[in-house]
């Protein structure tokens, strides 16, 4: 048996999505540059595409930008706002929870001379709001704050960091790579102002992804070229991609209800499992404001990357941290910033469900997630010393 | 059910052939490369040519996929600082010359790597080190030397206990490296053909010094060179530029060879002594003994003695062992007895055991 429970990672395609797409590889294959009829077709179903996504974070077509994925999106928001904002401030905030492709972008601006403000998070991986006021300065040009966290699923308090970046007149950008597609997002309702988002993690193909600028929003071109996307991001549209973006979309905001419903039922139902099953385990992030997919546990002194090891074996497919280039895995900084220490991060394993996950599959996951810790307990000494005190007290 | 080994995997031939051989023998063989040290800047990518960095991660993952046998990546980063890179570190500022593999073997391989490899289930766990492991006379497990006389790794493996040795295999140590390569030819293992690693695999460029002062962060402090009469020659780099009996790369001409005879740590000072012979001892101390094949040392003992790792061995007694300490005497003077190497003491071609020079 095969369980797939890595879906932060990436999902499925859809078969609807892939049925939708198959058009564009080989039939329809024109430029969506082009301008005779044949070319048209493609850049209609572009444009279909960009409607349904607009639609879908209540935005206007006109402000959706297609991308190769989530990473792209993150460049472009945060450079092409230094960029095109340099002359009025050099200060950035974000927090310490956010991707790589944050994370690292933001390094790279520092080295370019801008300041950047790294905001702690709670235990369960909340801003403090009034911290991310303190942190604004006379030139803070841009918030970026992910919608939703990508290893403990926290949601923030997007809407309210839309309104103090509003009152400020300060761009707020929000990562929702996680969110898009899994909860509700309005950009309006929210006061977003940039919006990076992949198709991937949503039933989508990978290497589709899209950015929303608000209108109004300066910034130059980040690719250059041709006049692809108001000149903003040159380059031949990756036609199917981007149909399949489209479906993908549509058929999540279709149904997702029914989907938040589902999920988080099935998340709780596994969490309350693993707890019935399992001895001294935390769920690391929020029970409240998560994402319906996400359940990220600590099993004290099971060591992480063994027992991922071990699920492998069983047909079981799970993450914990980052991985690094090589596949190794790192201490993920996520986990260290909500207050973890390094061991206990290294305990932690992350499962992500999808709509596709079934009751038997979770009852399989824990019975073996079950065995296993037990068995990696018993080799710890350190788990058998916690548990001599953990019973003295 | 068949027995599980976990096969340490560098994508090299050796390593690449260990993996292969023990499936062939009915293993079931789970590949795991250790990430030990790799900067994973953006500027160190890729210049590295030792076992670890990401290239070899490549050329292992696509030996294990030929191979069909599971495959992972393991992270040791903080192991191999602790007990690899710290103690070089620290050695070196004591004015000693430190031999990494070995405390790498000791701890990383054999304490760290066997450990997370029982956890997922082996049995045991291999590598493609040239040695194999036999009974001694007496029943004990000992490293034994390669079919392969001119790679014999013995002496990196000479620390390791002998509940470490019952949960290994090394395949690799039974054939002549020609025959590995003909086996891995035959297989049609897509080893990359790369030079043997002999450096020290977490500095590629050599440069010790530099890698000491990057790793404490402070220049080190420079002193003087002096005759053992107290002459003084001029000034030297620091302490972990030099070790005992080197002559090159002193910075100092005199007219003549000259040779580093001691370290002394505590003037920053640099002995050098123009002959040649004076930096030969036939007497030795070593602690943090290590038996193997020996169950103890014993005056009298006579062994053959290793007291680095290209070393050919020279016949030596055992003088004193008491206290944690083995004091032993060759049977003609050995050249640039160097605190912080090893001393590694065989009969014929089985490891007995050995200590850390002091």
């Amino acid at each position: 048996m095969n369980v797939y429970m890595d879906n932060a990672a990436t999902t499925m395609l859809s078969k609807e999505v892939y049925e939708k797409m198959q058009p564009y590889f080989m039939g329809e294959y024109g430029n969506a540059s082009g301008i005779y009829s044949f070319a048209q077709r493609s850049r209609k179903a572009v444009e279909d595409a960009r409607q349904i996504i607009g639609d879908a974070i209540n935005a206007k077509s006109s402000e959706i930008y297609f991308t190769s994925g989530g990473t792209e999106s993150d460049n472009w928001a945060l450079k092409a706002v230094a960029d095109a904002m340099e002359e009025k401030g050099r200060h950035i905030i974000t927090t310490k929870i956010e991707h790589h492709a944050i994370l690292n972008t933001c390094g790279y601006l520092e080295k370019k001379g801008f300041r950047v403000t790294y905001l702690d998070v709670d235990s369960e991986g909340r801003i403090n709001l009034q911290d991310l006021e303190n942190a604004i300065e006379n030139d803070t040009i841009l918030i970026s704050v992910m919608f939703a966290n990508n290893e403990i699923g926290t949601i923030q308090p997007v809407k309210e960091i839309g309104e103090i970046a509003h009152r400020y007149g300060i761009i707020f950008h929000t990562d929702a790579v996680q969110a898009f597609g899994h909860v509700k997002v309005d950009v309006e309702a929210c006061n977003i102002d940039m919006l990076s988002a992949s198709a991937h993690k949503f039933h989508g193909p990978k290497g589709a992804g899209f950015l929303y600028i608000r209108n109004g929003i300066k910034t130059g071109s980040y690719m250059h070229g041709g006049s692809q996307e108001r000149h903003r991001r040159a380059g031949t549209l990756n036609v199917p991609g981007i149909v399949g973006m489209g479906e993908a979309a549509r058929i999540a905001v279709e149904h997702m209800d029914e989907s938040i419903k589902y999920e988080t039922d099935l998340r709780e139902y596994f969490i309350g499992k693993l707890k019935e099953n399992v001895p001294h385990i935390k769920l690391n992030g929020s029970s409240s404001d998560r994402l319906p997919d996400n359940i990220n546990v600590c099993f004290k002194y099971a060591p992480g990357e063994s027992a991922l090891i071990m699920l492998d074996r069983k047909g079981i497919y799970c993450s914990a941290g980052s991985a690094c280039t090589s596949g190794a895995m790192d201490a993920s900084h996520v986990l260290l910033a909500i207050g973890m220490s390094e061991e206990m991060a290294h305990c932690s394993i992350r499962f992500t469900i999808s709509s596709d996950t079934t009751k038997e599959d979770i009852d399989y996951v824990v019975e073996n997630v079950s065995q296993i810790i037990t068995k990696l307990r018993a080799m710890s000494p350190l788990y058998e010393h916690y548990v001599q005190e953990t019973e003295k007290q | 059910m068949n027995k599980t080994v976990v096969v340490g995997m560098s994508g090299g031939v050796d390593s690449s052939v260990a993996a292969y051989l023990l499936k062939e023998q009915g293993y079931d063989v789970i590949g795991v490369t250790m990430q030990i040290w790799q900067d994973e800047s953006e500027t160190a990518q890729e210049d590295n040519g030792g076992c670890c960095g990401l290239s070899a991660v490549d050329d292992a993952r696509r030996v294990a996929d030929v191979l069909g046998i599971p495959y992972y990546v393991m992270n040791f980063k903080k192991e191999f600082q602790k007990n690899v890179i710290d103690y070089f570190v620290d050695e070196y500022r004591k004015g000693r010359t430190p031999n990494p593999c070995i405390a790498c073997n000791r701890y990383v391989k054999w304490e760290s790597l066997l450990q997370r490899s029982m956890e997922i289930g082996a049995d045991y766990i291999a590598t493609g080190h040239y040695a194999r492991i036999s009974e001694y006379k007496n029943g004990r497990l000992s490293i034994r030397k390669s079919v392969t006389a001119r790679k014999d790794q013995t002496y990196a493996l000479y620390n390791l206990t002998q509940e470490q040795l019952k949960r290994t295999l090394l395949p690799v140590g039974e054939y002549e490296k020609e025959q590995i390569r003909e086996i891995a030819k035959k297989a049609g293992l897509p080893v990359a053909v790369k030079p043997d690693s002999q450096e020290i695999c977490f500095v590629p460029d050599n440069d010790y010094a530099g890698f000491i002062e990057r790793e404490t962060g402070e220049k080190e402090k420079k002193g003087m060179f002096v005759t053992e009469d107290g002459e003084i020659l001029g000034e030297h780099k620091g302490i972990s530029h030099y070790t005992i009996g080197q002559r090159k790369g002193l910075g100092i001409s005199m007219g003549h060879p000259i040779y580093v005879k001691e370290i002394r740590t505590d003037t920053n000072e640099v002995i050098l002594a123009e002959e040649e012979k004076s930096i030969f001892s036939t007497v030795l101390t070593a602690d943090n003994i290590n038996y193997m094949g020996a169950e103890k040392f014993e005056p009298g003992m006579e062994m053959t003695g290793k007291i680095r790792y290209s070393h050919k061995g020279e016949k030596c007694v055992v003088k004193a062992c008491e206290d944690g300490k083995i004091t032993l005497e060759f049977a003609n003077p050995v050249r640039a007895v160097t605190p912080g190497q090893a001393v590694v003491l065989y009969d014929g071609d089985y490891v007995l055991g050995g200590g850390t020079i002091c």
